[in-house]
């Protein structure tokens, strides 16, 4: 799982089926100190999250595909599956 | 998933069975700010994409799954076409950080 800050969405009319009623949420991957990289990715969002919102984005398609939809076996490669509080790093 | 706009097509006489009838695109990933990022990659189409339009794809096994999934040899599928270039909203956390 990786994290990454939510930046926006992006509205898609024409899309997979099984992209219906989800939120495609633009994401900016974050280091472990949660400071911002350049590599942005797109993750359908199954815990209500926000613009601004820290997150954990699993990017491995049964889990991803679970938690979005309900069910495996879509073509969705990346999920937001929580928000996160707080990452404590040593030193 | 990345964003990404279409710009090119491929042909391609011989390939695979299941390849046949599908539309392979040239797509290159941006970032959100719209601007490229990374190189271009060859997709398959499953939505109706044409060259010029803002999609996104999604990569890996799932690539696979709007076709027949055991048959379909792709890691790289267009699953969504995005209404606009004002359908990416960023909100405005774009213009305050670096972003990419």
């Amino acid at each position: 799982m990786i994290l990454a800050r939510v930046i926006g969405n992006v509205v898609a009319t024409q899309k997979n089926q099984r992209y219906e009623g989800g939120r495609i949420m633009l994401c900016l991957k974050l280091t472990a100190e949660l400071g911002e990289t350049d590599e942005t990715l797109l993750a359908l969002d199954s815990v209500d999250a926000g613009e601004g919102d820290t997150v954990l984005i699993v990017q491995e398609g049964w889990g991803a595909s679970t938690s979005a939809t309900g069910k495996p076996g879509a073509a969705i490669d990346s999920a937001i599956v929580g928000v996160v509080d707080r990452v404590d790093l040593l030193k | 998933m990345q964003l990404a706009r279409v710009v090119g097509t491929v042909v391609a006489t011989i390939k695979n069975e299941s390849l046949e009838g599908r539309k392979l695109l040239i797509v290159q990933t941006l970032g959100a700010d719209l601007e490229p990022q990374g190189k271009p990659l060859v997709a398959l189409d499953s939505v109706g994409a044409g060259v010029g339009e803002l999609v996104f794809w999604c990569r890996g096994k799932e690539a696979s799954f709007p076709f027949k999934r055991e048959d379909t040899p792709t890691d790289c599928t267009i699953v969504g076409i995005v209404d606009s270039d004002s359908h990416v909203n960023t909100g405005k956390l774009n213009t305050t950080k670096n972003i990419k």
